[in-house]
């Protein structure tokens, strides 16, 4: 147990700490305490490499994507699990097919189509599939959580003049937050580390996010592996932090899903 | 009656915005990788000329390298299914008896699937190195330790050679994954009630036996489970790859998604880029409905 702990958490180490090494010491040097931290390749990554702005364009997809993805999903889950209209499992089963047929070669088809829409290479252009992309898994894991919230509740916001609309946001969503933590986690873990959209769609380089840049830097500078991980370090440090806040929240989901599936 | 249309309407405006983006970037794409995958196309001229199965004939027929790129992403596949898994099931048979910091574990265990694939690679990359790597500095230093010479001689650029390189991939890819094994499987063992260990136990049954009688037959629905989600992941395996080797070298690497990507990025044929998408679609789709087969027979529960 303890050696596949170390073989899990080793590779992540000795990445941080050759982040901290120079040039000259990092090939020399194989220990992972280092006693003299050079800071200086951060702010070489940052700058120089450009690592700054994929930083901040992760972050701006993360939330632009991940923010859509709720709202979208969420009205859409709330209308499956209460409202009543035509179609209404016909249009259900639809929109979660993806989740059970692979399309390996949806990305080919995908950038024809961005590209008659004038999309490609614009932020947009990455947005929306992704969103997309997202839909299915949260809109299936929201609406079954929607059906478990008393009506009670709706019908007695109902008499008191609530309109569906005021349901939704007043008190199922805030209701659904469990759920909804669980769908954020895990369409945030997926945007970060996505990467063949990215490559497929983004050919600007103030327009790419962390995963793309990195791929860029290392085909650019093959040989700075100091600042090669501190661009590492950018790229894994928040996510791996999010999940060690997060992880009783996506261990008891992956345990749920698990045994319901 | 036209307040209920209204309300109908309504209704409909709550999934609008969903469908929307469905039918634009899933229903549409689906359509037209049909089309175009009887079409010769270089995605950027107005004129496509239709070319019936003759995409799908020369990829079934006259086209090794995709071949060989499934049976390599199979080769990584059947190492995830077998190593990865057994491994993940050790693991969490251990942590299922409630050691200390089982709780710990599972944290460590799953943080590599939380990485994205690029960081691993990039890392790996390092690690398998030929020159400066890690791997080969701590066989140096073994065999320093050892005085076996033979631990020194095994060094080597990992993932440039031929003869390594997909065994290394797939020992990257087998590192990253087994965590999300580990943990669904450690769900279904904890999802067997106690009492049926205990009542084994008075009968008289030993380790080997409770777990050949009661937990394999409990879990096989958990085994489907991994075992599909382990072959659609590694199947389509694709930022390892491209982060490591890029399918090099000279194709020993090569995955049907690096193919794809090259049919359609190198050479600018978009409808065969596309019938290799569909290809390896039918490919997958048959795998796992061989898989779920399979389960069932060995299901007692849900026959």
């Amino acid at each position: 147990m303890i050696l596949v702990s170390l073989a899990c958490v080793f590779p992540l180490l000795w990445m941080m700490s050759s982040s901290l090494k120079t040039q000259s010491t990092v090939f020399s040097d194989m220990s992972l305490l280092v006693l003299k931290p050079c800071w200086q390749n951060y702010i070489t990554a940052w700058v120089k490499g450009n690592f700054g702005i994929y930083f901040l364009n992760s972050v701006f997809y993360t939330i632009a994507i991940v923010g859509g993805i709720v709202l979208i999903s969420s009205l859409a889950a709330y209308a499956f699990a209460r409202l009543k209209f035509p179609f209404k499992n016909f249009l259900f089963i639809l929109l979660l097919a993806p989740m059970m047929v692979p399309i390996p070669g949806g990305f080919v088809a995908l950038y024809v189509l961005l590209n008659k829409m004038g999309l490609i290479n614009t932020r947009i252009g990455y947005i929306l599939p992704q969103i997309n992309a997202g839909l299915a898994m949260s809109i299936f894991l929201l609406k079954s959580f929607f059906e478990k919230i008393p009506r009670d509740l709706e019908d007695s916001a109902r008499i008191d003049g609530c309109s569906r609309l005021g349901i939704y946001w007043h008190i199922c969503l805030p209701l659904a937050r469990p759920a909804l933590a669980i769908v954020i986690v895990y369409n945030v873990l997926y945007v970060w580390n996505e990467y063949l959209l990215a490559m497929l769609i983004l050919s600007d380089k103030s327009l790419m996010p962390l995963t793309r840049g990195l791929m860029i830097f290392h085909g650019e500078h093959v040989t700075q592996y100091p600042v090669l991980m501190a661009g590492m370090c950018i790229a894994t440090i928040p996510i791996v932090l999010l999940y060690l806040i997060m992880q009783k929240r996506i261990v008891e989901g992956i345990m749920a899903g698990a045994v319901k599936g | 009656m036209n307040s209920k249309k209204i309300r109908t309407f309504r209704s409909y405006l709550f999934i609008l915005p969903a469908l929307l983006l469905f039918i634009i970037f899933s229903i549409y794409p689906f359509i037209k990788i049909f089309q175009l995958s009887v079409y010769s196309w270089d995605g950027i001229m107005p004129t496509m000329n239709f070319v019936g199965f003759f995409n799908f004939k020369d990829i079934i027929f006259h086209n090794p390298i995709w071949w060989r790129s499934i049976g390599q992403a199979g080769y990584i596949t059947l190492i995830a299914l077998t190593f990865q898994n057994v491994l993940a099931l050790i693991l969490a048979l251990i942590c299922d008896r409630g050691i200390k910091f089982g709780q710990g574990y599972r944290v460590i265990f799953f943080i590599p699937p939380v990485l994205s694939g690029i960081v691993v690679g990039l890392i790996w990359n390092w690690i398998y190195n030929g020159n400066y790597g890690l791997l080969n500095h701590w066989l140096v230093q073994l065999s320093k330790w050892t005085h076996i010479s033979c631990f020194a001689n095994l060094q080597r650029a990992w993932l440039a050679e031929p003869k390594t390189a997909l065994t290394a991939v797939a020992v990257i890819n087998m590192w990253k994954g087994f965590g999300w094994g580990f943990l669904i499987l450690l769900a279904g063992l904890q999802s067997i009630p106690r009492q049926l260990y205990e009542a084994a136990k008075v009968d008289g049954a030993n380790a080997w036996q409770s777990f050949r009688r009661i937990t394999v037959p409990l879990m096989i629905p958990t085994f489907g489970i991994v075992s599909i989600l382990t072959i659609l992941g590694a199947m389509q395996i694709y930022d390892i790859i491209a982060s490591t080797t890029n399918g090099g070298p000279a194709y020993h690497t090569e995955v049907p998604i690096t193919r794809i990507l090259s049919a359609m990025q190198g050479n600018l044929q978009f409808g065969y880029a596309c019938a290799m998408g569909l290809v390896f679609g039918v490919v997958l789709l048959s795998v796992s409905l061989i898989q779920i087969r399979l389960s069932r027979k060995l299901n007692p529960v849900a026959v």
